[in-house]
């Protein structure tokens, strides 16, 4: 297998013009293009220094997680064996980004028969004994062959295809004094059936069995014979002459999970109703030194390691421990994110109706920040600090009753923040959904045809994404301790959060203006998105190199 | 519930009673004979002693495909009863990957009681018991035996 390196790749500081993304190129990088700086852009030299850097650490990169002197990755790379299918590996675009193709149920079928082909060629037996065999091993075809040279027979007999079996198929009979161990059923017209290890059941009860286990617990290839205490794998002979044809469809639907499912590097996508796996080299023990984000052809982004949503830039280990908290503080915390809020000056109730932070009380006019609920005029200045938590002297901490506090304080300041844009993620989605579904009205009223929504759609995506990854940025920083690259972070975190909630402030502008503010509104958006890939490089980077400190063990 | 599972409960009703495994007492409502009520007493080996655990037994729609399903109704510390209101058993017999049908009941009772005179820590559903279970056998032993007087009296 051969990876591109980064630096094969085109000059990617160049500012794309092209509106249309490429729909193929499979990078986390949200559907938006890029445009020319803004005015208010002040960091485009930050950001195009770190494009150098970045090339200059992709190199790390490649050896520490793709090309490992591992030889269990490089046969499992070997065995996928999809180099010769249509779809190459993408180059890595950037530091937290990862390698990874997509495939079809097609694809994964047509390696899986590629596999047992070649198999069955060594081994002499027929291609579905061969299958069977590869399952019990796992697909570990090395282990397989070795196993089967070494004690063919043996072999034969623990995947269940010994020889009396595949001479003689299986077939129901009439058993003299046979009652059924299940049922207790009994009498000399009962079908049974056992297989080579002789544990005899009424043929319902062996029916019965292998729907529940097949409908109800998904399994497929390790099903074991009923028995008491046997491990006797039911073959598909048997099973074929016990179960009905819907079930047999359903078997070998499972058989094919079972088969991504034993690949360390694949993994179904997680999106519900999709059918595509992911291939993907990052491992279990890479994990403390990477977040793999993967993007499925059916546009889902999750991550590798765990399955859950995109999680950038929080490692999977701090993404559990954070999920299992807020699980367990759940009710301390609920009333922390409701939805409705005092205005700190007047006190009347206000409701947060979109997903911005800035907040213009309706009553007294008064100008705040909903997640800090402090003055919004000071949250452009350099003291600003709405996303750090101030540690508290150490006169406080000596007491242990304020130190439970101050660790509940310390855990609600990241919750709220961690919940707030969760929920604004949400409410920015329903705004843009009212826009898009007021101006194509505003079209029709009018006549007009100057609407073009792609750039609000744009927004609207980087939104999202930027929410996703900022939610999780206050996970990351929970666990953090502080050393001198927290500060780094927190400023990438700030900019972040404020160029987000420029961004979210334009969708409460009224309809009509904002076909005029399409360049400003496409400015911000490729500001957002800049800002989200450099807090992520920033993180990535750091987390490669193992510079960060936390206060759990991952 | 098919009338297969039915009879297999009432056969296997009709064992444990002429069968009864020692320091168990095993009722059940005619009304639904799919759950069962058992009081255990405390193994005189074990930590337990003294105390009357009542247990539920419940059967599951798929019984005999699928294991019964066993909870805690007296509050005990133990690793491999979990400690919340449920007080649920996850492992060997009862867990639906090790279940075979034509496991008994009575298998899984005398498993129970097993596991009161040995917890089994490695396969524990409390983490931080089995822990103390294995690092501070003292702590554990005092704690068990405290809470057999609090609630299993
Ligand atoms: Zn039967
Ligand atoms: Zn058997
Ligand atoms: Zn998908
Ligand atoms: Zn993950
Ligand atoms: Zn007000
Ligand atoms: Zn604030």
């Amino acid at each position: 297998m051969t990876l591109k390196r980064a630096s094969d790749d085109i000059d990617r500081s160049e500012p794309a013009k092209k509106p249309t993304p490429d729909t193929t190129l499979h990078t986390a990088l949200p559907a938006t293009p890029l445009t020319t700086a803004s005015a208010n852009m002040d960091s485009d030299d930050e950001f195009n220094s770190s494009q150098v850097s970045d090339d200059e650490f992709m190199a790390d990169q490649d050896s520490d997680v793709s090309i490992e002197d591992d030889s269990d990755f490089d046969i499992d790379q070997d065995d996928v064996g999809f180099e010769s299918q249509d779809k190459d590996i993408k180059p890595t675009k950037q530091t937290y980004e990862v390698d990874f193709i997509v495939y079809s149920p097609d694809q994964i079928q047509g390696h899986q028969d590629k596999q047992v082909d070649e198999v069955s060629n060594i081994l002499g037996q027929p291609p579905e004994s061969t299958a069977i065999l590869l399952r019990h091993e796992r697909w570990n075809k090395e282990r397989l062959i070795d196993h089967y040279m070494e004690k063919q027979e043996e072999t034969l007999e623990s995947a269940g295809l010994g020889e009396t079996s595949t001479t003689n198929p299986p077939r129901l009979e009439h058993v003299k004094g046979f009652v059924c161990d299940i049922c207790c059923e009994d009498g000399p017209d009962l079908d049974t059936f056992a297989m080579r290890c002789g544990h005899r059941f009424c043929v319902d009860c062996y029916k019965q069995y292998l729907y529940t286990k097949i409908k109800d617990e998904g399994e497929a290839a390790r099903i074991r014979c009923p028995g008491d205490g046997c491990n006797r794998i039911v073959d598909h002979k048997s099973l074929d002459l016990l179960v009905s044809s819907d079930l047999q469809a359903r078997y070998h639907e499972l058989l094919m999970r079972t088969y991504v499912d034993d690949k360390e590097n694949l993994r179904w996508c997680p999106a519900p109703n999709c059918v595509y796996a992911i291939q993907c080299g990052v491992r279990d023990k890479d994990l403390i030194r990477t977040v793999p984000t993967v993007r499925c052809d059916c546009s889902h982004f999750f991550c590798f390691g765990c399955s859950l949503n995109d999680h950038q830039p929080a490692p999977c280990a701090l993404v559990r421990k954070w999920l299992k908290k807020c699980e367990d503080d759940s009710e301390t915390a609920n009333w922390i994110s409701a939805n409705t809020k005092e205005c700190p000056k007047c006190h009347s109730t206000i409701e947060k109706n979109g997903g911005c932070n800035h907040m213009t009380c309706r009553k007294c006019r008064n100008e705040f920040c909903w997640m800090c609920m402090g003055v919004w005029s000071e949250h452009g200045t350099s003291w600003y600090n709405c996303n750090r938590f101030e540690e508290k002297s150490g006169h406080d901490a000596r007491d242990a009753q304020a130190r439970s506090r101050q660790s509940l304080e310390r855990y609600l300041h990241y919750y709220n923040r961690f919940a707030n844009h969760e929920q604004s993620a949400k409410l920015d989605k329903d705004i843009y959904l009212k826009t898009e579904k007021k101006m194509t009205q505003l079209q029709n009223t009018t006549g007009m045809s100057w609407i073009e929504v792609q750039f609000l759609d744009a927004a609207s995506q980087a939104l999202q994404q930027c929410r996703q990854t900022l939610k999780w940025t206050y996970a990351f920083a929970y666990y953090l301790a502080r050393n001198n690259l927290t500060e780094i972070f927190e400023e990438n975190q700030k900019d972040l959060e404020m160029a987000v909630e420029n961004l979210s402030e334009m969708f409460e502008k009224p309809i009509d203006l904002l076909q005029g503010l399409k360049v400003e509104m496409m400015d911000k958006t490729s500001y957002c998105n800049k800002r989200r890939v450099i807090l992520l490089n920033d993180t990535a980077d750091n987390l490669q190199k193992g510079n960060w400190e936390f206060n759990v063990t991952l | 519930m098919s009338t297969g599972a039915k009879k297999r409960i009432m056969r296997e009703y009709g064992e444990c009673m002429s069968d009864t495994p020692p320091g168990m007492k095993i009722t059940f409502d005619e009304q639904n004979m799919t759950e069962w009520e058992i009081l255990l007493d405390g193994p005189e080996q074990s930590v337990y002693a003294g105390g009357h655990f009542k247990l539920k037994l419940t059967f599951p729609n798929e019984y005999p495909f699928k294991p019964p399903v066993v909870s805690f109704k007296t509050k005990i510390y133990h690793p491999n009863v979990s400690n919340d209101d449920k007080g649920s058993m996850c492992l060997g017999l009862l867990r639906p990957e090790e279940w075979k049908p034509p496991n008994k009941v009575v298998a899984v009772l005398r498993l129970i009681q097993t596991l009161l005179i040995e917890p089994n820590p490695d396969d524990a559903i409390e983490p931080s018991i089995a822990n103390e279970y294995k690092e501070n056998r003292k702590e554990f032993d005092k704690t068990a035996k405290d809470w057999v007087k609090r609630y299993a009296k």
